[in-house]
């Protein structure tokens, strides 16, 4: 079995009332993209920021890279490379004079121009900040993060705000670091990035980890493959029960005024469904079928949406 | 190779003033153009001519040539008694000499005041007014001496205006120590609390940059400007206002920079803990007002009553501003300004060791 590079158990964070994490245990494994998906202020950054050394823990114990926060700080902030979901870089400084600021506080790493490379930022290494757009800058926050050719990185919703051809880019460098056998920990509340990037996928809600698994094995768990959704107009509404025992149903929620159904054989399920309604007389406002995603499991598990 | 991280950090401050052209400004136009300013405001002028005005002839005029030929006089002649006092009341002259001869008195216009028992000349002035007065000792001397009053005793005069003992001359020291203490103050707490609010800081920590040395380059920062900022005030005091420096100049140097610490330690220990620039902002005033009035940037500390003296000179702008002008204008060495000089490195190293332990990092 390979090494854990992140091992927490009982991760407890309390702001004052607020209870930010609430007994979180995870396990990282060395060489693999793991994702913490869910909800704004489900406990994703607090929970990074812990592990990134950044926030101290109420409770609960922390192992990063074999190290403890409290013991081996330095050593061990050579050897991760950290991106804040929110970092506003100097806006009057060239993008080499940035990463060669961050660079000059590690030991070891890469030559700039390579990290700039890796980030596809080496025509504009002469440009000021601000004159980046959103996806260049967040390239470039990930490049300060790369100049010590870490371990393990850290990413905290990197492609949030971005347009998707900049966050196309933006997951080609986190492949390409992850091809070299490194370890990234992520958070992320777009379904699509976790499907894309992430080995393992861990569902965050109220500061609790409600599932775990690969994104294969977590869309698996809902239990079809095709999710209907539907939505009723004048009021009449048809029981949980009943469409449950609609063939090929197997599983039933609810969410945003909505029911969806996780099908295993839409061709049987949706004639009986539309029968079911017409013999209801129930009018449908929507009715759309597609196949099951990280999202439906969101629902599926917390009754509620993924951005809401 | 890596790269140094004081040298990074230090240089990274540099080029982002510099590439900020408003804090350019602020930190070296403006003070220059302030003591343009104050240097024009309050220039020391030629001694201005005392304005005597004139009116009627007589049997005295041999007098009235007497006035005019005198230093420091300037006679004006009015056509008439009437002319002559609208002209004192509206400080067009700073007095007025009757002069009357019999001949003439029947001309005189009546003016509406009382006619007094008449002498051959008469002088009016306004007591109230300063410059008045000194007009009527003046012009009553030069008549006197005209009529042929001779001195009684013979007294050497010697005229004091040399450069040191104008006001510009006291300005200079002022606004270099209020210089370094604002352009520390803003250059780095702002700055810093800036970078906390733009989560800069936060980022910073999360590699293993040392604190220490971040701090550092602020302080360095400051230190590189003063070779900037002090130049710049003391050649344009020479050119401007032949402002000299008294002392040595290393001395100077060595004085201002132990006061561009200070304030740097300040400035960091200011911006240590406020989470906004708003707040940072507040605190920076609050702190340099009471320097701005009371260590004698624009006035002396000496206006204020005895008990407050000791007080003041605990503040550290007091103590760079007395230096600053002890090596400046009186020439003083190490001995004079030892005192003042250690206070500030105390100050300078107390402040930075009390931020870095209590700074915000977050």
């Amino acid at each position: 079995m390979t090494q854990a590079a992140i091992l927490c158990r009982g991760l407890v964070k309390t702001y004052d009332e607020v209870t930010a994490v609430d007994g979180l245990d995870l396990e990282v494994r060395a060489g693999e993209c793991f994702g913490l998906l869910g909800p704004n202020g489900a406990g994703k950054t607090t929970t990074v920021e812990i592990l990134e050394g950044l926030n101290a823990p109420t409770a609960g114990q922390v192992e990063v890279l074999g190290m403890r926060w409290d013991r081996d700080e330095h050593a061990l902030r050579q050897r991760i490379g950290v991106s804040l979901q929110e970092t506003h870089l100097p806006d009057k400084l060239t993008v080499e004079e940035v990463a060669l600021l961050f660079r000059s506080f590690f030991s070891r790493g890469r030559d700039v121009s390579e990290v700039l490379d890796m980030v596809g930022l080496r025509e504009k290494k002469k440009s000021w900040v601000e004159k980046l757009s959103g996806g260049q800058k967040q390239r470039l926050a990930v490049g300060c993060a790369l100049v010590s050719d870490p371990d393990l990185l850290f990413l905290d919703e990197p492609t949030t705000g971005l347009d998707p051809q900049s966050r196309r880019q933006l997951w080609d460098v986190v492949q390409g670091f992850k091809a070299q056998g490194r370890t990234v920990l992520l958070t992320t509340h777009y379904m699509d990035e976790a499907e894309r990037l992430c080995d393992r996928v861990a569902v965050i809600d109220r500061g609790k980890v409600i599932a775990l698994g690969t994104p294969a094995e977590l869309v698996a768990s809902i239990g079809g493959q095709q999710v209907i959704e539907v939505g009723f107009e004048n009021g009449v509404a048809l029981e949980d029960g009943e469409l449950r025992n609609l063939p090929g149903v197997r599983r039933v929620s609810r969410a945003g005024g909505g029911v969806s159904l996780a099908v295993d054989r839409l061709h049987e399920t949706l004639p009986a469904l539309l029968g079911l309604a017409q013999e209801r007389r129930a009018q449908l406002s929507r009715l759309a079928t597609h196949h099951a995603t990280l999202e439906d499991v969101f629902v599926t598990l917390t009754g509620r949406q993924l951005r809401e | 190779m890596t790269p140094n991280p004081l040298w990074e950090l230090t240089l990274t401050r540099l080029r982002l003033f510099f590439r900020e052209p408003s804090a350019v400004f602020w930190t070296f136009g403006f003070p220059l153009a302030l003591s343009l300013a104050l240097g024009i405001a309050f220039r020391n002028r030629p001694p201005e001519p005392v304005r005597i005005g004139v009116s009627g002839s007589g049997a005295s005029d041999r007098l009235v040539r007497g006035l005019e030929s005198a230093d420091g006089l300037r006679v004006s002649h009015f056509r008439d008694e009437a002319e002559v006092r609208k002209a004192l009341r509206t400080g067009g002259v700073d007095a007025a000499v009757l002069v009357r001869g019999a001949a003439e008195e029947p001309a005189l216009p009546a003016t509406g005041v009382g006619r007094r028992p008449e002498h051959p000349i008469e002088i009016l002035h306004d007591p109230t007014r300063p410059e008045s007065r000194v007009a009527r000792a003046l012009a009553a001397d030069a008549i006197q001496r005209a009529a042929g009053r001779a001195d009684a005793v013979a007294v050497a005069e010697r005229t004091v205006t040399e450069p040191g003992s104008r006001y510009i001359d006291f300005l200079i020291p002022g606004l270099i120590g209020m210089n370094v203490m604002s352009s520390g103050m803003w250059g780095i707490g702002y700055v810093v609390v800036e970078m906390r609010t733009r989560k800069l800081l936060k980022r910073l920590v999360a590699t293993p940059m040392s604190r220490a040395q971040f701090l550092w380059s602020f302080v360095l920062m400051r230190s590189a400007f003063l070779f900037i900022e002090l130049p710049a005030l003391l050649v344009f005091g020479w050119f401007a206002f032949k402002v000299g420096v008294a002392g040595s100049l290393a001395l100077l140097v060595a004085v201002a920079l132990l006061g561009a610490l200070c304030f740097s330690g300040i400035g960091l220990l200011v911006a240590s803990r406020a989470q906004n620039t708003q707040t940072v902002s507040g605190i920076i005033n609050a702190v340099m007002l009471p320097m701005f009035i009371g260590s004698g940037v624009f006035f002396s500390t000496a206006r204020f009553p005895d008990w407050l003296q000791k007080p003041l000179r605990l503040l550290p702008l007091t103590a760079l501003n007395d230096s600053m002008r002890a090596v400046m204008i009186d020439g003083a060495g190490i001995a004079a300004v030892a005192r003042p000089a250690a206070l500030l490195a105390v100050l300078a190293a107390a402040s930075f060791a009390l931020a870095l332990r209590i700074f915000r990092w977050r």
